[in-house]
């Protein structure tokens, strides 16, 4: 048996790059200081932002240290079909939101998705929205804290207080002092190092096993071992396998993918959650907002090489005898999260070894930025100036997203402990921002394409769909199941339940089909119900029908937004077919 | 907003891939340190490619500057 805990020996040329890194970082937010005059400017950018810039930022913030552990664990776990959490998931939901939903975000004159909310419903579907989402996010970034002093404990033996401190104060500087401009410059330049520096890791890893077709060989020996019925492909193919749940690894077949991951989890991700349309909404036009996920698109699709790729490569080292690579165990399965640092740790020299640790903290900081800064918003916007104090100065707001600033570290913080001492408690919040994420696409696809819908019907709507989802999840469990957490909950324990997934993956799919059909029925049939409080001169710019289209006349027919979706989806296709 | 962020990921990344080229370059007759990358040099080679994406953003960022100025004047 192998020694399973690596301890990396940094020099002093690590230890240079991080610190040229963490100096450009901080210089960025004091460069962009003396900018900060408004709350308009620190807490929206001054919508000032050219969309190469936002389109970078926009997956970049969402590229956070627990992606970027999380997908190379599943290209272990589950092989090359978590691929569909980018070209069947992220995808389609990026051109979808570039079309048709950012003209409302944008043309509104809403400053954050819960303003959004309480524009086209009412104050009470927003209070809902902006109180789960304000939590929701610190509550995030507390646990990629967690995640990533973790990791640094085991592997660098930095001490866990000391890392936490550290890189909560680094993200602190610079979002304090540039506000959501200084995020997003460092999202960009995170984006550039995350690339760097996982690039050598692929290639080393890719030679190492002999190259993509050694690969597919190696995993084919893989999934026909073992008890289960996987195809010969199962890890290497992305739809062949996907006809029933127990030929593929995943334990999903087609309509629980496309349904739930592509349609319902996918859209209610992009298209709703706050952190990432800000990134847009902080963009300097109309055109420029509508590009912004269509030009991340474009460098989304081709993500899962960087870091699915490192997950698949690990499973197949430790089943080659003379690699010297073994993914440890833990519990009797191998421990996933495990898989970049060990493949940093067994592929990087001292070096690029500093530039990998680097790219992994640069991941961790562009998340928990981006938490912050939608976190200050919607906490000043929409909670401070909306129940707490409205109609004081503008100065006097720009000082709350300051302190809400703050106020987001020092939370977060304190996530990451509580995160520490009880693992559970962690799991279970995640559990309940699960239910409540999971209709919110309905209530935003009624919203904006139906104009009967009314603030009754998408407050119950929401409701509903998450005690759905919430009921789903308690009658339902995967199998093994050990913990309430997992599921069963309602019927007390996995082994009473109605249904018994193949896999986690699987019961999440289902739950959030039934949370957004749910909520999709309750909220049409109370808008039938109650009448329209807001007439149609209201919902001008909120509502599909009732909305001007936007002009593209002065653009040429190759920079519209239509063309760059079209050029998107017809890549996405493509790799979908490649790599069927 | 005042700043055009070109300008600092390509300095940053010249910088990174400054250092690496040459500890790269230093240590190339030292096979102990790039057995791990299956003896390729993977410093140099991660530096060179670091330098020239953050020389062409530079580059970029000037051209972009000197247009604009060029605009302004013709107004």
């Amino acid at each position: 048996m192998m020694n399973t805990e690596v301890q990396f020996a940094l020099g002093w040329i690590d230890w240079t790059i991080m610190g040229i890194y963490v100096l450009f970082t901080i210089a960025i937010g004091f460069v962009l200081r003396r900018y900060m005059k408004s709350s308009h400017q620190f807490l929206m950018a001054g919508k000032s932002i050219p969309a190469w810039i936002t389109g970078l930022a926009f997956i970049s913030t969402n590229l956070g240290a627990l992606e970027v552990i999380g997908m190379a664990a599943s290209g272990a776990k589950y092989g090359w079909a978590t691929c569909h959490f980018y070209w069947v998931g992220a995808i389609p939901a990026m051109i979808f939101l570039g079309l048709f939903m950012m003209p409302f975000y944008y043309g509104s004159k809403a400053r954050s998705v819960p303003e959004y909310l309480k524009f086209r419903f009412d104050e009470k579907t927003r209070g809902f929205n902006a109180f789960s989402f304000a939590l929701m996010t610190v509550l995030a970034s507390g646990i990629s804290m967690y995640a990533l002093a973790l990791l640094m404990e085991t592997l660098i033996g930095w001490d866990f207080t000391m890392s936490i401190l550290i890189s909560a104060a680094i993200v602190l500087v610079y979002t304090y002092l540039g506000g959501l401009t200084s995020a997003i410059y460092n999202e960009v330049l995170q984006f550039f190092l995350i690339v760097v520096g996982f690039l050598p890791l692929v290639f080393l890893g890719l030679k190492g096993i002999g190259g993509w077709e050694d690969l597919k060989i190696r995993l084919a020996d893989v999934a026909l071992s073992g008890s289960h019925q996987y195809g010969a492909g199962a890890y290497t193919e992305t739809w062949r396998y996907l006809d029933s749940p127990n030929s593929n690894p995943m334990g999903v077949e087609w309509f629980g993918m496309v349904m739930g991951l592509g349609f319902v989890l996918s859209f209610g991700y992009w298209c709703t959650n706050f952190l990432v349309v800000q990134r847009a909404m902080a963009a300097n036009s109309m055109m420029a907002a509508r590009k912004t996920p269509l030009i991340g698109a474009f460098p989304k699709m081709f993500l899962p090489f960087l870091v699915i790729l490192p997950g698949m490569i690990a499973l197949a080292l430790t089943t080659l005898p003379d690699s010297g690579f073994v993914l440890p165990l833990k519990d009797g399965t191998y421990d996933y999260d495990k898989v970049v640092p060990m493949m940093l740790g067994h592929f990087f020299p001292t070096g690029v070894l500093g530039l990998g640790l680097t790219a992994l903290m640069a991941s961790f900081m562009s998340g928990m930025a981006g938490n912050v800064t939608a976190f200050n918003t919607v906490w000043t916007y929409d909670i401070y100036q909306s129940y707490i104090a409205p109609g004081k100065s503008d100065n006097h707001y720009l000082w709350v997203g300051r302190m809400a600033t703050i106020a987001g570290v020092v939370i977060s913080i304190g996530a990451a402990y509580v995160a520490k001492l009880f693992n559970n408690v962690m799991d279970f919040l995640q559990l309940i921002f699960a239910f409540i994420n999971a209709p919110l696409f309905a209530t935003f696809l009624l919203g904006m394409f139906w104009k009967r819908a009314t603030g009754h019907g998408a407050f119950f709507g929401l409701l509903s769909g998450t005690t759905a989802a919430a009921i789903h999840h308690g009658l339902t469990a995967p199998v093994n199941a050990t913990s309430l957490i997992k599921g069963g909950w309602l019927v007390g324990g996995a082994e009473n339940v109605l249904k018994a997934y193949p896999s986690e993956m699987a019961q999440n799919f289902w739950t959030a089909i039934y949370a957004f059909s749910v909520c999709f029925v309750v909220t049409v049939v109370i808008s039938l119900l109650t009448t329209q409080k807001k007439t149609n001169e209201e919902l001008k710019g909120l509502v599909y029908s009732l909305t001007p289209r936007p002009k593209e006349k002065d653009v040429a027919w190759f920079q519209r937004p239509a063309f760059l979706a079209i050029i998107v989806a017809i890549i996405a296709i493509v790799l979908n077919i490649i790599y069927w | 907003m005042g700043i055009d962020i070109k300008l600092p990921i390509g300095l940053m990344f010249s910088i990174l891939g400054a250092v690496l080229t040459i500890y790269g370059y230093v240590t190339k007759s030292d096979p102990d340190i790039y057995q791990k990358s299956l003896n390729i040099n993977i410093n140099l080679w991660t530096g060179i490619i670091m330098l020239i994406f953050g020389l062409a953003m530079i580059l970029a960022s000037l051209l972009q500057r000197k247009e604009k100025e060029e605009k302004q004047d013709g107004e």
